[in-house]
């Protein structure tokens, strides 16, 4: 069992009692809310005739559902208007904070509680969506929750739960030029296996995640789902500090020197004991692509799609229906495979540095004729900042589509889809059969640069070639 | 699709019936109910789209098409099951479906604990006992009592033990898996734990 880590601290810090059943009771510092996940849960409280606890832990925002083209209301589709309708409804009714479209704080609910300074270490954070893990990028302990759970947290502001066992997965070296935070959890997922995770937490560390900006280890954090880990964190440093400081909900003057001080004593201890411990050695990745049906199917961009013999027994079933799946050879390269959509947007992948790479890539050049491209930013205050920099000018020069904040084609809720068996060269972090909205669609994951270096060239290619 | 639909309540202590197999590691939520489902306030009629492009692709082929399934209960499935997305509307479809206990190789977190809050208990079973009851072909309707008390499962000539979490097994015997009502009734322990995290105190803005 592990002992002194950062999550043993925030475990303890938060836990309320020992439940009758041999669970904990844990107390959940900020709740995240969205559309897709909260009106079932508001609608238990309802029947069971209950308020909600402490109205001002829950924050929400809508990004699922909303269209990303004409944002004015109503929504042409009558289902998405009724769900942003019943959030405002709820929000209203029980007091919650709410960032509608148009506040200038909209858009995935996991780049907005960051940019706004609600994500902080040392808080436990969950949210009904599996890509919470993102904020433990601060040294929060922060994990997906169901909708049952979304009830719990509102009328008790604690969830029932087994702590976690944690496993470090420390990275040695530095990400060489061209790699990005994407390519490292890709890597870490395909060499750990998709369920690896489960069961326990991830605490990320080492030289190669010191070096990485916020941004960057929000998306490690974000994938340590892909990796079946509920929760993935990282020992907050003074990137971390500095990233919050005069942000619109960061603690201020007096306050912010007690949060500094506290936030300095939140990390795992030097001889604090681990689970279980893995190394990997960051230098070694290249830019990565996903090949098949789930986020562990990736290989180097100069690399074969595997040979099914070579695949132990039980990654073989899942390759053999993803050979299936995405009509792909045994033995492939996955360079120059050619995609016809495009998509930089997400959670994973939607941040304004993500947006200023791409458009680094993208700049005087043009999107091949052959392919859709579109930019989806991760929040309105994303999407302005790019404006303010002049990034959606060059998006919108190289022939991608600029859009409004949401999710997207990430899940395809709204009219953002696949058609057929269409392959998409995604920032996003799921591969899964049928994610992008066409039940044939094709996905291929990697970093938003390379998402930008296949849009210019109509297919899979190495965005190294494209940088000096 | 069950005509009528009775969520579970109370204590479960004992689940009766007949298995229906799944085959395939990392099945995830959105292949159990793809997004488009998702666009609902309130759970009602999922049933029907459980496994909806599954289904489709394979043309009335699919486990829960065949008419010898239509009366199953107890899913029977392989590693990793229900990975990806929170959405509980996963689990919830599958109840709706009819299933009330899966049976797995081993299961993905959030998925897990959102069967428990919704009153479906998940056990996990070895990978060679699990293959002989997906490839039970002598007896095309296995049936299988299970025993949340012993953690056993019982067929006409099978007798195993299932594994379940302490913890959830506990709370299914109690009735106390609904937890809400559990935990509301800590309200002073959660009141005194308010005052006592350090940074309700300097998030002043948080509102
Ligand atoms: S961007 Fe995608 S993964 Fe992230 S919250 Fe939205 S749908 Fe989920």
């Amino acid at each position: 069992m592990s002992q002194d880590t950062l999550l043993d601290k925030v475990w303890d810090l938060h836990k309320v009692s020992r439940l009758p059943g041999g669970s904990d009771q844990i107390f959940i510092g900020l709740h995240l809310i969205h559309e897709v996940t909260s009106p079932q849960a508001f609608g238990a409280l309802k029947d069971k005739n209950l308020k909600v606890k402490f109205p001002d832990r829950t924050v929400a925002t809508v990004d699922h559902i909303v269209p990303t083209d004409n944002q004015s209301r109503p929504f042409k589709d009558n289902l998405a208007e009724q769900m942003i309708e019943t959030l405002e409804k709820n929000c209203l009714e029980h007091k919650i904070r709410f960032f509608n479209i148009g506040s200038g704080n909209q858009g995935i609910v996991h780049v907005v509680a960051p940019e706004l300074g609600l994500t902080q270490p040392g808080m436990t954070i969950a949210c009904g969506d599996s890509h919470t893990s993102t904020h433990g990028a601060f040294g929060s302990i922060a994990f997906g929750i169901g909708t049952s759970q979304v009830r719990d947290v509102l009328a008790t502001q604690t969830i029932a739960m087994n702590k976690l066992k944690v496993r470090q997965i420390w990275c040695d070296n530095k990400l060489s030029k061209g790699v990005y935070a994407k390519d490292l959890v890709l890597h870490i997922i395909n060499e750990l296996g998709v369920k690896a995770g489960v069961g326990f937490a991830y605490e990320f560390a080492g030289p190669a995640i010191d070096e990485l900006s916020m941004e960057e280890r929000m998306t490690i954090c974000n994938m340590s789902i892909e990796g079946g880990a509920r929760c993935g964190y990282i020992n907050p440093d003074e990137k971390t500090f500095s990233y919050i400081k005069d942000k619109l909900c960061a603690p201020k003057d007096e306050h912010w020197e007690n949060a500094l001080k506290w936030w300095k004593s939140l990390k795992s201890d030097e001889n604090s004991i681990y689970d279980d411990l893995i190394k990997i050695d960051a230098s070694k990745i290249e830019p990565t692509v996903t090949w098949g049906i789930t986020p562990g199917q990736s290989i180097g961009i100069n690399q074969q799609i595997p040979l099914l013999d070579e695949l132990s027994p039980n990654d073989k079933l899942v390759a053999e229906e993803a050979f299936e799946y995405m009509n792909f050879k045994q033995g492939q390269s996955i360079k120059d495979i050619p995609v016809e959509v495009c998509f930089i947007g997400s959670c994973t992948n939607g941040r304004i540095s993500d947006l200023r790479i791409a458009a680094k890539v993208l700049k005087d050049k043009k999107v091949s004729k052959n392919v859709k491209a579109f930019v989806v930013p991760g929040s309105e205050r994303v999407a302005n900042e790019a404006k303010r920099e002049g990034l959606d000018q060059i998006f919108k020069d190289s022939g991608f589509q600029w859009r409004e904040p949401g999710c997207s084609m990430c899940l395809a809720m709204n009219s953002d889809k696949l058609i057929g068996n269409q392959v998409s060269a995604s920032s996003s972090n799921r591969n899964f059969k049928g994610r992008q909205g066409s039940p044939n669609g094709r996905t291929l994951l990697m970093s938003p640069a390379m998402v930008a270096a296949a849009a210019i060239n109509g297919k899979v290619s190495d965005v190294r070639e494209f940088i000096n | 699709m069950k005509s009528e639909f009775n969520p579970p309540i109370g204590q479960i202590i004992q689940i009766n019936g007949q298995c229906i197999s799944l085959i395939g590691n990392d099945i995830d939520t959105d292949r159990i109910i793809p997004a488009r489902f998702l666009k609902c306030v309130n759970f009602d009629s999922l049933g029907e789209s459980v496994f909806a492009d599954d289904r489709k692709n394979l043309n009335g082929k699919h486990p829960f098409d065949l008419e010898e399934n239509k009366n199953a209960s107890i899913l029977v499935v392989n590693s990793n099951f229900g990975c990806g997305s929170s959405r509980e509307h996963a689990p919830q479809a599958l109840l709706r479906w009819g299933i009330k206990a899966i049976i797995g190789e081993s299961f993905a977190d959030i998925f897990y604990s959102n069967c428990i809050a919704i009153g479906i208990p998940c056990f996990t079973l070895a990978k060679e006992l699990i293959h002989k009851i997906q490839k039970n072909k002598n007896d095309k309707y296995l049936f299988l009592e299970i025993d949340l008390k012993k953690s056993l499962a019982k067929s006409k000539d099978l007798n195993f033990h299932l594994d379940i979490k302490e913890s959830s097994r506990k709370m299914f015997l109690s009735g106390e898996w609904d937890a809400t009502s559990t935990l509301l009734e800590n309200g002073n322990l959660i009141e005194k734990k308010l005052t006592q995290l350090p940074y309700i105190k300097f998030n002043t803005k948080l509102l």
